[in-house]
């Protein structure tokens, strides 16, 4: 059992200083550059912020409870003056003119922004491995913890080679999350791009409810799945950064109008109420018997504690997969179409005419994962195929929708399922499978979410037998964060998830890692 | 040779009158320096999401219910997909599937000869009312072999009139476009002028047999003004009776009109069969517009359209001022069409009315013919007349109160012209215009006359 620091105590109370604070994350970020979490380090903001900061607590004008805390971003949100890539060739060098909206709440309640973190192209894939400045590696990698379970197959191979995945496409924020080098990290979630990596990286990542949180500024995948997610090493944290971002932007029409109030989240210690529901459907193909063990425990856990725990039905879960691929992929070729190296952006050198100006543009600048989908999208969205495809797919789509709705309506207050099916691959192996291949695979447990519309939350559960993080997934009822997020704390406090322990890092910077190590800042 | 029955749509898209744009808070101006007026989500910036301006669909609405539209209290926005320069998105956000007016009708009135003498009243149906962004503007450089782009336009809010395939020639097309146009400016929802752009008509043209299928239609563009839509229509109705004459076919071709040339010509940058991927606009909820019915009471009231609100406040349409002023003044159909048809001249006149005894049956011909046509000849609006309502009026009290003749009137009218500033009274005077009303006076000149000329009075008297 650690004691949990209250970082922005620490703060108000002068304990520590936001430029202090400030400087060991940078530190941080320097000794695991290994990793490969951050595109874009911004040094000078950063410090310049928690200087402005440090003014506001020594005045005694403190912004809130975020004031000071450092935070990062996934490449894929606009951040004024500061280079949203993406990770692809397309953006490289681009530097947005504006802050997408839950940037612009951060910085407004004094958050201090670290940097831009690395993900696969366009958020598109589930290993952070496809982006062009390399894969993210899971600090988990790098544990006591890891090496101490894991068997080298090659003794003449070289540990490194032996790094994990992070999972993705948020992989950059969470690497950065779990590694301490932040206390908490946007991403974003569009088929469990938040919720897998974090799964995979032991930290809590929550997927929000279509409508909450503003898109404004996200590069959106799929428009009418994208939600801006949230990646924290606790779930009060999580709450925290639930509290700062929700509520209706005026830029982005599909928000809901309604108020948001924040909450503090209430330690739940009753859950005799409670209706847990377990979804038949997600003991899926491929899912590692060590999850299902897992799994069934934590059921046990709500059961013995006096929830109601019950076996429930969503029948068209094993259609979500083909379903998501055709809306997404169609979704992805109309939003990357504004990609032609006209405004903004690579622009090829070819010049021959403006047609073949544009088909340069997009070849040099997108991989062949951003290809596939557009012509795969395009293809959907042809006049002959648009009944077959993409409305099937829409039917489809309020099927699964309904499948939650009876559920919910059944009595049922929380569906609990795995989120991953089987803990981090080695990088090594992830690779011998394509992208579409990997994406289709891992996204089952998580886009069904997504396609519902569905706030979900992933909770570090316990360790694999090869000492890497295992996560568990607890999905609710549209805009019911506060009961999600409260029933995901408790589990949180029964299964006493173990704090990472870095080996490399405590090589290079033992120091500095002290104070980061039981990190969570509320 | 069988007769030939020409068959004319319009598709007419009109610049809404707004003061910024359909998605997006840039301002909507005519010739401002280029890339002046352009916002982050019009450029395409990534990531940026468009937000619906209330004053657009206002205008739709309005525009829908001046045209006896039902109105959609549920309509959707689309994307239509395809690459163009002018189109930074790659896409266009339209109403394709449930656009927000449908079923409509227009009526306009047309000469049956060229002198105004006849007028009758046809119908055109409406077939939708759509709100769509405007593309920017690509200029051509084949000098330097670039393109330049202004994107000041992209995105300007437009309201797309379909009207069916009701009307047989040019001349009923542009009377149907001016009726329109005078619709729109009375609302206000576009100012439609089309010479800047503001009203851009194309035209679909086919022609059959009687009894036969409708045949192949062709799409004509780049039409400039609405005597050109005349001409531009009826030439490519003869161009298809010839051809199909002389045993060739009609393409399915988009054809652009050139007016130096008096043709239409295939256009050289046609898009060709278009696939369009038309997909539902993710980022924008349906548009959802409330009657009086349905308006739930705890409604904020800024978010919500009221339809019917709208429809207690809209303005005389100008169909209904002309039957108007045809009762109220006893004029004829024709002028009160022609009085509309000038900007400005309806109220010159009426304005007239009210200053002068003349009667209004009078009045109208000095309007018509004197006032108008001497500002056709200079090419002037009525609002640049340099003759007021007050001169005139002054000018024709002095007629109606017979102290000058109407000859003499004209010769003072002529010299109002000059804008000198001089009353038509000084006028009068200084050319010693005055009508003689003395009696003596009067037969001492007659007589004085006929004693100058003996000869031909005598002649006169004997047959």
């Amino acid at each position: 059992k650690r004691l949990r620091s209250q970082v922005s105590a620490a703060l108000k109370e002068g304990r520590v200083t936001p430029t202090q604070l400030c400087q060991r994350c940078l530190a941080l970020i320097k000794s695991t550059k290994f990793l490969n979490a951050y595109i874009t380090v911004a040094e000078e903001t950063a410090l310049k912020q928690a200087e402005e900061s440090e003014g506001r607590y020594k005045r005694g004008q403190s912004l809130g409870i975020l004031d000071g805390i450092p935070v990062a971003v996934k490449d894929n949100f606009n951040t004024a003056g500061i280079e949203t890539t993406c990770a692809s060739n397309m953006l490289k060098g681009y530097i947005s003119p504006y802050n997408a909206t839950v940037v612009q709440k951060l910085l407004d309640q004094g958050a201090v922004l670290l940097g831009k973190t690395n993900l696969d192209e366009f958020a598109m894939g589930s290993g952070s491995t496809d982006g062009v400045f390399g894969p993210v590696r899971n600090p988990w990698s790098y544990t006591k913890q890891y090496k101490e379970k894991s068997v080298p197959k090659f003794h003449s191979e070289d540990q490194e080679s032996n790094w994990v995945i992070t999972g993705g496409s948020s992989g950059g924020s969470a690497a950065a999350v779990s590694s301490f080098t932040c206390f908490a990290a946007l991403g974003s979630d569009t088929g469990g791009s938040t919720r897998n990596p974090a799964a995979h990286c032991g930290v809590v990542g929550l997927k929000p409810t279509y409508g909450l949180i503003s898109r404004h500024g996200l590069i959106p995948l799929v428009n009418s799945m994208d939600v801006p997610g949230i990646l924290t090493r606790c779930v009060d944290d999580a709450a925290v950064l639930l509290g700062a971002l929700a509520g209706h932007d005026p830029k982005d029409s599909t928000t809901i109008q309604d108020d948001f109030k924040p909450f503090e989240l209430p330690n739940l210690t009753d859950v005799s109420e409670l209706s847990i529901g377990i979804p038949q459907e997600y003991h899926a193909p491929g899912l590692s018997s060590e999850i299902l063990a897992l799994w069934s425990k934590a059921a046990d856990l709500f059961k013995n504690a006096g929830a109601k725990v019950v076996e429930v039905s969503l029948p068209h879960t094993r259609y979500s997969i083909v379903c998501y691929h055709v809306l997404c992929t169609a979704e992805v070729a109309s939003n990357m179409a504004r990609f032609d190296g006209l405004e903004y952006g690579h622009r090829s050198a070819m010049k021959d005419s403006t047609e073949s100006m544009y088909a340069a543009t997009r070849r040099e600048g997108f991989n062949d994962v951003v290809r596939g989908r557009i012509l795969s999208g395009n293809y959907f969205l042809l006049k002959q195929n648009y009944e077959k495809y993409f409305v099937k797919a829409q039917k489809v789509r309020r099927l699964i929708a309904d499948d939650f709705v009876k559920v919910f309506r059944s009595g049922v207050d929380i569906l609990l399922t795995p989120t991953t099916l089987s803990d981090a691959a080695p990088y090594t192996e992830f690779i011998q499978e394509d992208n579409r291949t990997r994406s289709a695979q891992d996204d089952i447990l998580t886009q069904a979410a997504n396609m519902a519309g569905l706030p979900a939350i992933t909770v570090p559960t316990a360790l694999s037998e090869r000492g890497l993080p295992v996560g568990l997934q607890f999905i609710g009822r549209s805009f019911q964060e506060k009961q999600l997020l409260t029933v995901a704390k408790w589990f949180e406090k029964q299964v006493q998830f173990p704090v990472i322990q870095l080996e490399e890092v405590k090589r290079h910077d033992s120091g500095v890692f002290q104070h980061q190590k039981s990190a969570s800042f509320s | 040779l069988a007769p030939w029955i020409p068959v004319v749509g319009l598709e007419i898209h009109a610049q809404i009158s707004s003061n910024s744009k359909l998605f997006s808070g840039s301002q909507v101006q005519f010739a401002a320096p280029p890339n002046s007026l352009v916002s982050f989500f019009d450029a395409s910036l990534p990531g940026t999401l468009p937000v619906l301006n209330r004053r657009c669909v206002e205008a739709a609405v309005m525009t829908g219910l001046a045209l006896n539209c039902s109105i959609n209290k549920k309509s959707l926005f689309d994307r239509k997909h395809y690459f163009y320069a002018d189109l930074p998105a790659g896409y266009q956000i339209t109403q394709q599937r449930v656009p927000i007016a449908v079923n409509g009708s227009l009526s306009y009135s047309l000469c049956i000869d060229n002198k105004m003498s006849q007028m009758v009243t046809k119908t055109v149906r409406i077939k939708q009312i759509q709100l769509e962004q405007d593309s920017g503007k690509s200029l051509h450089d084949d000098t330097r072999s670039q393109t330049l782009v202004d994107l000041n336009r992209a995105g300007v809010g437009l309201m797309e009139v379909v009207m069916e395939p009701d009307m047989c020639c040019g001349e009923e097309a542009a009377a149907a476009v001016r009726e329109l146009q005078l619709i729109l400016q009375t609302l206000g929802s576009s100012q439609a002028i089309m010479a800047e752009g503001q009203l851009r008509v194309d035209a679909n043209v086919s022609v059959h047999h009687p009894g036969e299928p409708y045949g192949v239609r062709t799409e004509v563009k780049n039409i400039n003004s609405i005597r050109f839509l005349a001409k531009a229509i009826d030439y490519e109705i003869q161009r298809q009776i010839e051809e199909l004459e002389n045993g060739g076919t009609i393409l399915n071709e988009t054809r652009a009109f050139d007016s130096k040339l008096g043709f239409t010509v295939p256009m050289r940058d046609k898009e060709g069969k278009q696939d369009y991927r038309f997909m539902p606009e993710p980022n924008l909820p349906p548009l959802i517009l409330y009657d009086t019915k349905s308006l739930p009471a705890n409604m904020n009231h800024q978010q919500v359209i009221n339809i019917d609100w709208i429809h207690e406040r809209l303005p005389e349409l100008p169909s209904v001022k002309r039957e108007k002023l045809v009762e109220q003044y006893g004029i004829l159909p024709e002028h009160s069409f022609t009085l509309l048809n000038e900007d400005g001249l309806a109220e010159f006149f009426e304005s007239v009315v009210k200053q002068t005894q003349m009667k209004p049956k009078k009045v109208i011909g000095w309007i018509l013919n004197d006032l108008l046509s001497y500002l056709k000849q200079h090419s002037l609006t009525v609002k640049e007349s340099p003759v007021s309502t007050f001169l005139l009026a002054d000018l024709l009290n002095l007629l109606e109160n017979k102290e000058i003749s109407s000859t003499a009137a004209k010769q003072v009218l002529a010299e109002l012209w000059k804008g000198e500033g001089k009353t038509p009274l000084e006028i009068v005077k200084e050319q010693k215009l005055e009508l003689l009303q003395d009696q003596k006076e009067l037969e001492q000149i007659c007589q004085a006359v006929i004693d100058g000329q003996e000869n031909e009075v005598i002649i006169m008297v004997l047959g």
